[in-house]
């Protein structure tokens, strides 16, 4: 369907709406998916209040008596706070508190999104031991923004200093962890290797890589009595309002936390932390808000990226180029006294079929704020190595890398052992593949050119779990005919806003735009954690079940209710569509939902669903909403689920400077049903662009002397501009899959972005003949 | 909070007066002081709005060359018909330096005043020592992250890059720096670090810029500026290069040549050894190539920043050939 026919059918519809509408009934009998329906290309309800600026973010709430909070950070990567000189600071003008480790308040330690129970020790989130160069050692909060920052510069810190471990280069950095929950193994894959005619093996190295959205972290922390209103940008309110109630030693009740937008998260705003901590203690202490805006060069240091990581790939392979042993080796870096694991092996291990398989990994720990999620974390870099050594294995066989692709390909997942539940990848290269025009392709390196620039043609698959929660959710047909849906997940621009405004219009027979959509309010249905691209099917579920029963209470009552028009009609069922009510064979009269209630006096009607298990207690439901204990596995059950996706992608090399420029990229995914395709397809471009970026420009570059970030600002730290996107033209392949999600969907926000940098890497060696295997493709690597 | 005063000046005059005071600054788009203020690299005590000062902002091109007015917007001397014209490597420069909003905003003026990009001037919290900042102190930036470093004209106690376009352009074509009456070319404006990389600009205290001027020639009517970088936009160059030519009647013999360097260099570095090793030749090919390698004679690099010294004569000769195609 094309935008035009989508803005034809909406002002259809909107004209239907103010006569009599049945334009809706059509939709089942002529086939045609409307843009306000599940599947239809609305666009973005949130985009007006964005884009003229209606839209309040967290940390511009205007509260009476707000104060205004400014980190002090640590200038050396590894010793302890020996002392902290706050004299001038306190008696800088406008200061109201100088926060150190020694006269904050008495924290505790909060329970992690694990659902570990936490240790029985104060958390201070300000350092007295200094584990990386940034750590929060010390605030200033004072009367205005400006007199804190004057005042924080005031803050003397005296430290004893002791050699940091810098990155995984660094001699001291060891071997470090083995993750024995990481190793997977089948068959014999060293001897495999060792027997294989045909071995490539080679080490796959990403740097540290950061997040960038558009607005920084920060929060309002606002204490009435012991009740606690935190304004944050979160991906996240039921976890984050748990860890700010366990710190504070509060119930979780107590805590609200609103975030209506947010301008971006990719992973980094799940979690409450440290600087939260901070605004939220001061604000109690002062009895009064507190602001705390986390500055540019603070959002390289004040919660983590992604971990650099280093992965061997070993492939042996008999003289066709099937795959007869992967061994895989990976190390992605972790902080000082933080663990993360970036799970190189997950693509790795069900990518390709093959009947020996080993990958283990290790976690090193180095002096940095402990990493964190940054889209597809695990996936991204695993794709990486996998899909850049299948891409060598091709030429060293001396076959097609799109062919060698193929011929490996994984008939079910070869890591469970379990069929998919749906793996449309087989054509996703089909459809790639034709749209890019990939048979053209001249198979030699360096073969194909324009004048100055190498032309190089890539490929490269990508994969991202199916990762399902239980979802709550709460629809009310009010009074007017319109339906509110509330839940306390959010929007970061996906478009959590507009599917459920979709679900909910389709289910009850409204319009819509006569639905409101509640989102990023604690106080609202529960949600979990908006991540891991989960969040649109459980909530589009949990909507949809909502919306039904409430559908149902009001076709009751229409049925039922004596002062209802039907009531005499004595039918079975009553159908809804456009907002109006009538029987199904139109016989009988015909009202709006508006009128219903007023005939029989209801105000509104209300229906909370969820999907959880019927026999769930309280406490699972805590649990679900607050910690990620009760994810389902995606391969639990008889089937292994996955979204899919294959990139194709032209760069242009400039032989003499080494410029790497993307010209051209064609993918095709599987990510299931679509919810919203116009949406969906946003989501799948802006992973490619993350990708691009990733693969081109994007390394938090550190300096080794003082095991410190020196490109903290987005000047310096390269992310991509519209100049370096081409046009991207997407294919969605999926098709519904009834084993991942209510409605059909799998995954998209992560899809997007696996397999970008590899189908680059691999995209330059065939236009240059140089293989880089550490990102970013910089040009004084080519040159 | 940081206190300065703030005064608004009415004429040239006050604004040179007031600029003579101790602790004062010139604020024209903000674009650099206001930035450096933000990473606490500059606290000025005065600061001196110009953005008011009547009959600054004109740009007048003629026969005889080009005078901007010190304030003219850097998107409005782009996007000048005549500037694109006659002087092609200038609008080009502009085109690609910073981001629209920037460009928008920022003054040539003030263009000129920019400063280095170096991580380690820009962040003196965490690396106090810095010659250019505090004079004596060292410099954090040898030894440490060189990336971006410059390769030509360091000294010992500074290696900062310039990471202007605009000056680059300017110094191939012996633009002058108007300081009121005072006269400076382009080229004598921008100072080598030596021993007091802290001074940076022949600019007295009490002056202040109020026109560059660019004299007309054959070269800066056929020329161009290019920029390589990584990313497409709104990265400061690796390399780029200021190039103009003219030929003799026969449209292949070098008569006039001029070439400039930026994103390598200390200060926009004129390769005047390029040019006297091709005037009167042939533009072809090898010879450009073998030329372009003098343009970075003298070079020193600092580790990771070597690329530069591979990458500079490249981008002076695909400059120099990309001007002769159009011949």
């Amino acid at each position: 369907m094309t935008v035009h026919d989508v803005r034809s059918r909406q002002s259809d519809s909107k004209r239907g709406d103010s006569k009599r509408g049945d334009s809706k009934r059509g939709d089942a009998s002529d086939g045609a998916i409307f843009a306000e329906a599940v599947g239809g290309r609305l666009s973005r309800v949130d985009g007006p209040a964005k884009i003229t600026g209606a839209a309040k973010y967290a940390v511009e709430q205007q509260l009476d008596g707000l104060s205004h909070a400014v980190l002090v950070e640590s200038t050396i990567a590894a010793g302890k706070v020996r002392s902290i000189d706050t004299a001038a600071a306190q008696a800088s003008p406008g200061v109201l508190l100088v926060l150190t480790p020694d006269n904050g308040l008495r924290l505790n330690t909060a329970t992690d999104w694990l659902g570990t129970p936490p240790p029985d020790i104060p958390y201070c989130p300000l350092a007295r031991d200094v584990t990386f160069s940034g750590q929060h050692v010390a605030a200033v909060v004072a009367e205005s923004f400006e007199q804190a920052v004057a005042a924080a510069a005031l803050v003397k810190v005296a430290y004893d200093e002791t050699p940091a471990i810098v990155d995984l280069d660094d001699p001291k950095a060891g071997d470090g962890i083995p993750i024995d929950t990481m190793t997977k193994e089948w068959g014999d894959a060293q001897a495999a290797f060792a027997a294989a005619p045909v071995r490539v093996c080679a080490a796959y190295n990403t740097p540290r890589e950061y997040q960038t959205p558009m607005e920084p972290h920060g929060l309002i922390a606002h204490w009435q009595g012991d009740q606690l209103t935190v304004w944050e940008p979160s991906q996240w309110l039921d976890g984050m309002a748990r860890t700010y109630a366990e710190w504070f030693g509060v119930p979780f009740e107590n805590v609200r936390l609103v975030s209506p937008y947010i301008g971006g998260g990719f992973g980094s705003k799940a979690f409450a932390y440290g600087y939260g901590a901070v605004a939220a203690m001061a604000a109690k202490m002062l009895g009064r808000p507190v602001k705390l805006a986390v500055t540019r060069p603070q959002t390289f240091t004040a919660y983590g990226g992604r971990a650099a990581t280093r992965q061997t790939v070993a492939l042996g392979a008999d003289a066709e180029g099937r795959i007869q042993s992967i061994v895989h080796r990976g190390v992605n870096e972790t902080s000082v006294d933080g663990m993360w694991v970036e799970p190189l092996g997950s693509v790795t291990s069900i990518m390709y079929a093959t009947p020996n398989f080993s990958s283990r990994q290790n976690v090193v720990r180095v002096n940095t704020v402990v990493p964190g999620a940054l889209r597809a974390p695990g996936e991204n870099p695993s794709a990486f190595g996998i899909e850049s050594a299948i891409d060598e294995l091709a030429y060293e066989v001396g076959i097609d890398p799109l062919e060698i692709r193929l011929r490996n390909y994984a008939e079910q997942d070869p890591e469970a052992n379990k069929p998919w539940s749906t793996r449309q990848l087989r054509e996703a290269f089909a459809a790639g593949a034709e749209a890019f025009g990939w048979s053209k392709r001249a198979p030699e390196p360096r073969s194909m050119r324009d004048g100055n620039q190498l032309i190089g043609w890539g490929v490269a698959a990508g994969t991202y779990p199916v990762r399902r929660a239980y979802g709550e959710a709460m629809v009310r047909i009010l009074a007017d005919g319109s339906v509110e849906v509330e839940s306390s997940s959010i929007d970061m621009g996906q478009g959590t806003y507009t599917i459920l405004a979709q679900t909910a219009a389709e289910v009850v027979g409204v319009p819509a735009e006569n639905v409101v959509v509640k989102l990023g309010d604690s106080r609202y249905a529960r949600a979990g954690v908006t991540g891991g691209s989960r969040l649109a099917g459980v909530m589009t579920g949990a909507v949809h079940k909502a919306a039904t029963a409430a559908l149902d209470q009001l076709v009751g009552l229409a049925i039922s209710d004596p002062n209802s028009p039907f009531h005499a009609l004595q039918a079975n069922t009553l159908v809804v569509a456009n907002g109006r009510i009538a029987s199904p064979r139109g016989d009988g009269p015909e009202v709006s939902i508006a009128e219903l209630l007023g005939s029989v006096g209801r105000s509104q009607i209300e229906a909370m669903g969820d999907t959880m298990p019927a026999n769930s207690t309280a406490d699972d439901r805590y649990k679900n909403y607050t910690t990620i204990a009760t994810a389902l596995s995606h391969t639990e059950g008889d089937y292994s689920r996955h979204s899919w996706c294959a990139h194709f992608i032209e760069v242009r090399v400039d032989e003499d400077f080494g410029t790497v420029r993307v010209s051209r990229v064609v993918s095709a995914l599987d990510s299931g049903r679509l919810y919203n395709p116009k949406l969906a397809e946003s989501q799948w471009k802006g992973g490619i662009i993350m990708g691009i970026g990733q693969a081109l420009l994007e390394e938090g570059i550190v300096d080794r002397r003082h095991g410190r970030i020196v490109n903290n600002n987005l000047a310096d730290y390269l992310i991509a501009t519209n100049a370096d996107i081409p046009d991207i033209e997407v294919i969605s392949v999926g098709i519904p899959d009834p084993h991942s999600s209510a409605l059909g969907g799998k995954g998209v926000g992560e899809l997007g972005i696996v397999g970008v940098a590899p189908a680059i890497a691999n995209a330059v060696f065939h236009a240059t003949g140089k293989r880089v295997r550490d990102l970013p493709i910089t040009l004084e690597k080519l040159i | 909070m940081r206190d300065f005063s703030y005064l608004r000046a009415n004429s040239i005059d006050a604004a040179r007066q007031a600029a003579a005071l101790p602790g004062a600054m010139l604020l024209a788009g903000g674009t650099t002081l206001i930035d450096l203020a933000k990473c606490g690299v500059t606290e000025p005590e005065i600061v001196v709005d110009i953005t008011h000062l009547k009959g600054l902002d004109g740009i007048t091109v003629d026969d005889r060359g080009a005078m901007i007015g010190a304030l003219a917007r850097m998107s409005s001397v782009a996007d000048h018909a005549e500037i694109k014209s006659r002087f092609p490597a200038v609008s080009d420069a502009l085109w690609q330096a910073a981001s629209a909003q920037l460009r928008n905003m920022a003054t040539i003026g003030g263009n000129l005043m920019q400063r280095t990009r170096c991580p380690y001037f820009r962040d003196p919290a965490n690396f106090p020592a810095c010659n250019k900042r505090t004079p004596g102190s060292g410099c954090s930036a040898i030894g440490g992250v060189t990336r971006g470093h410059a390769v030509l004209g360091t000294s010992e106690a500074c290696i900062a890059t310039y990471p202007g376009d605009l000056a680059t352009a300017l110094v191939a074509f012996d633009a002058i720096v108007h300081l009121g009456d005072r006269q400076v070319a382009v080229d004598d404006f921008f100072l080598l670090p030596g021993a007091t990389p802290e001074r940076e600009h022949a600019i007295e205290p009490g002056e202040m810029i109020t026109a560059i001027s660019i004299p007309a020639s054959a070269a800066a009517g056929r020329s161009t500026y290019l920029k390589v970088r990584d990313r497409q936009s709104y990265e400061f160059a690796a390399a780029s290069a200021a190039v103009g030519i003219e030929f003799e009647a026969d449209g292949r013999t070098i008569r006039d040549l001029r070439v400039a360097l930026g994103g390598v260099a200390t200060k926009p570095w004129r390769a005047r050894a390029v040019e006297e090793a091709l005037k009167g030749k042939l533009l072809e090919p090898d010879t450009v190539r073998r030329a372009s390698l003098l343009a970075i004679e003298g070079a020193v690099d600092h580790g990771a920043n070597h690329y530069k010294i591979e990458l500079a004569p490249r981008v002076v000769a695909r400059a120099i050939l990309k001007m002769g195609e159009t011949a």
